[in-house]
């Protein structure tokens, strides 16, 4: 039980600094923006009490609002991502259900099904984040393009970062 | 009353969404308003530590061309020292200036933290109201105006860059005087909107774009670029005039805090002015 906290502390972490230090400060023209911190969010346990979800999704979206200097936005956004994450889960729940305990990953529950979890997770919280920025619709088709290429790279990067992480199947 | 305790006891996850939304709605609708001074805002400490570090790397990206634009922006004050000049009437070469007073200081100060690729981009730089910042003030860099002073705390204080949705600066073009103001729309970093210039105005491309006094944040005269292309918006009485900046936002590390030693004399003159048009 401990383990599995200190490897989501350390995710946390490891995503927070990779976010902060790094992918803040990459320009890629004015259109393209990637989150990879909310793959933390992602990859929290299926079997979390629905109530925890949502003061960890508050405190991870304010700590990259604190160094965004955007108080609340990525707050909000991570809320509503997370608040439609169990609803979502159970829509696209695999025929047996979840193992106790299983943290949603390409190695545990396929590549097609993260995808589809992974794609509209991340493509929400983009669409609320950015519209959120912009907070008028007069530059409505100026915000989706850029909220469909930003949750591009995003998923490109989480899938990314799951293949690098995960440790090579061993034989058995 | 046990029927709504019920139904509040169902609904738990979402009322407790509902109540961080709010929270959350309110944190920005609270940063928004220009000037509020907040706790969760980009000056505290643990924040400026570490985009003092990431910034500490940044410098050396861009050493070269801060270098140039410095070199350039020395060689030009350099002009206008007084011992460059030829004294043509050394009779009147007066020791103490009563007729010029100082009316603009600077402070200096770098830029620990920069962003271009959002609708609202903000600058954190490393002075604070130790060394005299206020919010409000002007920012300048070495090739035009930067924005205005957002949030101060004792050593940070956080600017709102002219690449803002809410940023609007008043602006001249510098051949017949006709100002507007200068916006932003959110694409590209290099490019900025002038808008409120009536279309009766002759313009050609290539004029300079200069700040004016008016809004007593910046000196007047400041360069600011050149006018690229520009366009009469249908139904509209005013030019939509697209202005390449002189200034590379992406590469900015030095820059100046205007101080207007003058600015209470003139807002509360002109806070007379509002307060007669009040009360007719």
């Amino acid at each position: 039980m401990i383990l599995v906290i200190l490897r989501h502390l350390f995710r946390f972490l490891l995503l927070m600094s990779l976010q902060i230090l790094i992918l803040n400060n990459i320009q890629l023209g004015t259109f393209i923006n990637p989150f990879l911190y909310i793959l933390f969010l992602l990859s929290l346990p299926v079997n979390l009490p629905k109530l925890l979800l949502l003061p960890i999704a508050f405190l991870t979206g304010l700590s990259i609002d604190m160094f965004q200097n955007t108080p609340g936005m990525h707050a909000s956004a991570c809320l509503f991502m997370m608040y439609l994450r169990p609803y979502w889960l159970k829509m696209i729940s695999p025929r047996d259900g979840y193992d106790i305990e299983t943290e949603p990953s390409i190695k545990k529950l396929g590549f097609a099904w993260y995808i589809a979890y992974a794609s509209l997770l991340v493509f929400v919280h983009h669409l609320f984040l950015f519209f959120i920025e912009v907070f008028r619709f007069s530059e409505f088709f100026d915000t989706l393009t850029r909220i469909a290429l930003s949750s591009l790279l995003t998923l490109l990067l989480i899938i990314i970062a799951q293949y690098l992480t995960s440790k090579p199947k061993t034989t058995n | 009353m046990r029927l709504l305790f019920q139904l509040i006891w169902r609904n738990n996850f979402t009322l407790f969404f509902v109540l961080l939304q709010i929270f959350c709605f309110y944190l920005i609708a609270k940063n928004n308003r220009f000037q509020q001074a907040s706790v969760l805002n980009a000056t505290n400490q643990v924040v400026t530590n570490t985009m003092e570090v990431v910034n500490y790397v940044k410098e050396y990206i861009h050493l070269r061309d801060n270098n140039t634009s410095l070199a350039e922006e020395n060689a030009r004050l350099r002009t206008l020292l007084t011992e460059n000049k030829y004294e043509l009437n050394s009779v009147y070469s007066p020791v103490k200036d009563s007729i010029n007073l100082q009316q603009y200081e600077y402070i200096t100060a770098n830029v620990i933290n920069n962003s271009l690729h959002h609708r609202n981009n903000f600058i954190t730089l490393n002075k604070g109201s130790l060394q005299g910042v206020k919010p409000e003030m002007g920012v300048i860099g070495p090739k035009g105006i930067v924005g205005i002073v957002n949030h101060v705390s004792e050593h940070y204080c956080t600017v709102m860059s002219l690449l803002h949705k809410e940023s609007s600066s008043s602006v001249m073009i510098k051949r017949n005087k006709f100002f507007g103001s200068l916006k932003w729309d959110g694409e590209n970093p290099n490019y900025m909107y002038l808008n409120e210039i009536d279309k009766t105005v002759p313009i050609i491309k290539g004029d300079s774009i200069v700040t004016t006094a008016f809004s007593s944040t910046y000196p007047s005269g400041i360069f600011i670029g050149r006018v690229v292309d520009f366009q009469v918006e249908p139904g509209s009485p005013f030019y939509k005039i697209k202005v390449r900046l002189a200034m590379n936002f992406s590469g900015l590390s030095h820059v100046y805090v205007v101080r207007n030693l003058m600015k209470k004399e003139q807002s509360s003159l002109e806070g007379l002015n509002k307060a007669k048009e009040d009360e007719q």
